[in-house]
């Protein structure tokens, strides 16, 4: 019998910890491009080929990540799979993506 | 959030050729951790950088985007409990509610999306809780954008197995001649509990009674309290 | 209630049924916990494009009626621990159910 990791009713744990955080801008932004992606305008991609996505990362990468972690991890693989963006430009755009940022601390601190 | 940013097998050595070093220097100023301080995480840039490539092809627009986050940001538990609080003193609007949730939310001018949301109400003989086992199904459009307990595989595991359990852990105590009915959103239905209104409330105002129908309560794991 | 008309589902609010004692790897919508149990049908949803089918970019047609299930939570699990009422309800797809003769 083949259970998978994400399908977890009535597996043993432990207390369930109360815990809530503030959703940082980035994870809104996963959110965002999520819901954008998934509009009747674009119908790009499906919720159902999200949780695909999550549940296919496999039982390490499931538990290491967090939520929204998990959520952009499915996004960019969906994209990649259906020729929306390809590999070399997602390396390229991750690169500008932190140089900028970097700019932005230097401004902060010079 | 962030426990993991620096054991990652993969990733993090993007952009460190482009910042200078952040951990040497000493900022006269406060930190505001994650923010400008750190390069971003390999979940942030991707994150940056699928958002940049989607503008770039003209699939989504900065303003599309920039409306999302705002929609986002403007959902909240308050349209729930102002829906609850008024089926507790419109015995027509809750019939309405239970029937169709969304055309009973536009009753009030709230929106509540697309996909289709089920209300539920406790009764004197059932109390309701909801979960989604398999992933984390919730209708934020209603109750906001879920806490990270529901999302969490302790919740996830234990409550469809041991819910008055869980729900002691919740501080709710259902009493053994009440069922407890825990519904486990799979599929395309999303769900919304209708607490019951507590005694002691007649004539309170719709403010005071709004303010007793919290997150919580429509999850189902806990019950307004007087 | 919602979905597209389900005019040829199989089930009735109701009728007894059982979730198909099935394990296929992928992206599947019943629970692991539930495979094999049997439950009353207590709502037909509604008709709604096959989520193990949009998963893999399909298009999910046909569309696969849905139902509420109630199921006593001592059949769920052996030894529950709560009072004999107790239930729960999972959202099921029709091709995950078999009737209950």
């Amino acid at each position: 019998m083949h259970r998978r990791h994400h399908d977890m009713g009535g597996l043993p744990a432990g207390p369930v910890e109360q815990v809530e955080h503030d959703y940082a801008p980035w994870e809104k932004k996963v959110d965002a491009i999520m819901r954008l992606l998934t509009d009747k305008q674009r119908k790009i991609m499906t919720v159902d080929e999200l949780r695909r996505g999550i549940e296919e990362m496999g039982p390490g990468i499931y538990d290491e990540l967090t939520y929204y972690e998990r959520w952009i991890g499915s996004v960019t693989n969906n994209l990649i799979e259906k020729g929306v963006i390809t590999v070399d430009e997602l390396g390229r755009a991750m690169e500008e993506a932190q140089a900028r940022h970097a700019e932005a601390a230097k401004a902060v601190c010079p | 959030m962030s426990g993991h940013d620096h054991d990652h097998p993969h990733g993090h050595d993007h952009g460190h050729h482009h910042g200078h070093d952040h951990h040497d220097h000493h900022h006269p100023h406060p930190h505001q951790p994650d923010i400008e301080d750190r390069p971003l995480t390999h979940y942030q840039a991707m994150t940056e950088a699928v958002a940049d490539l989607l503008v770039a092809k003209g699939i989504v627009t900065p303003a599309e985007l920039r409306k999302m986050l705002e929609a986002i940001d403007s959902k909240s538990p308050a349209a729930g409990s102002r829906m609850v609080a008024r089926a507790w003193t419109d015995p027509a609007f809750k019939q309405r509610m239970l029937a169709d949730v969304i055309a009973a939310a536009a009753e009030l001018d709230i929106d509540a999306g697309g996909i289709p949301i089920k209300a539920i109400e406790n009764t004197e003989g059932v109390h309701n809780v909801v979960v989604c086992t398999l992933c984390s199904c919730y209708p934020r459009l209603l109750i906001g954008l879920p806490p990270d307990w529901y999302k969490a595989r302790a919740y996830r595991s234990r409550v469809i197995h041991e819910p008055r359990a869980v729900l002691k852990e919740f501080g709710t105590e259902i009493p053994d001649d009440v069922e407890v009915r825990v519904h486990d959103s799979t599929a395309d239905l999303r769900y919304l509990i209708i607490p019951a209104r507590p005694k002691g409330t007649e004539g309170w105002s719709t403010e005071k009674l709004e303010a007793l129908v919290t997150r919580d309560t429509m999850i189902g794991v806990a019950v307004p309290a007087v | 209630m919602s979905g597209e008309a389900a005019t040829d589902a199989r089930f009735r609010p109701g009728d007894a049924v059982r979730v198909r004692r099935a394990y296929p790897p992928g992206h599947v919508r019943a629970p692991f916990f539930c495979r094999g149990k049997q439950g009353v049908v207590a709502e037909l949803v509604g008709a709604f494009a096959n989520p193990e089918e949009l998963a893999y970019g399909r298009d999910g047609r046909p569309a696969l009626p849905l139902y509420r299930v109630l199921f006593r939570q001592a059949e769920l699990w052996d030894g529950y621990d709560g009072p004999a009422q107790d239930t729960a309800v999972i959202d099921v797809y029709e091709n995950w159910l078999e009737a209950v003769r």
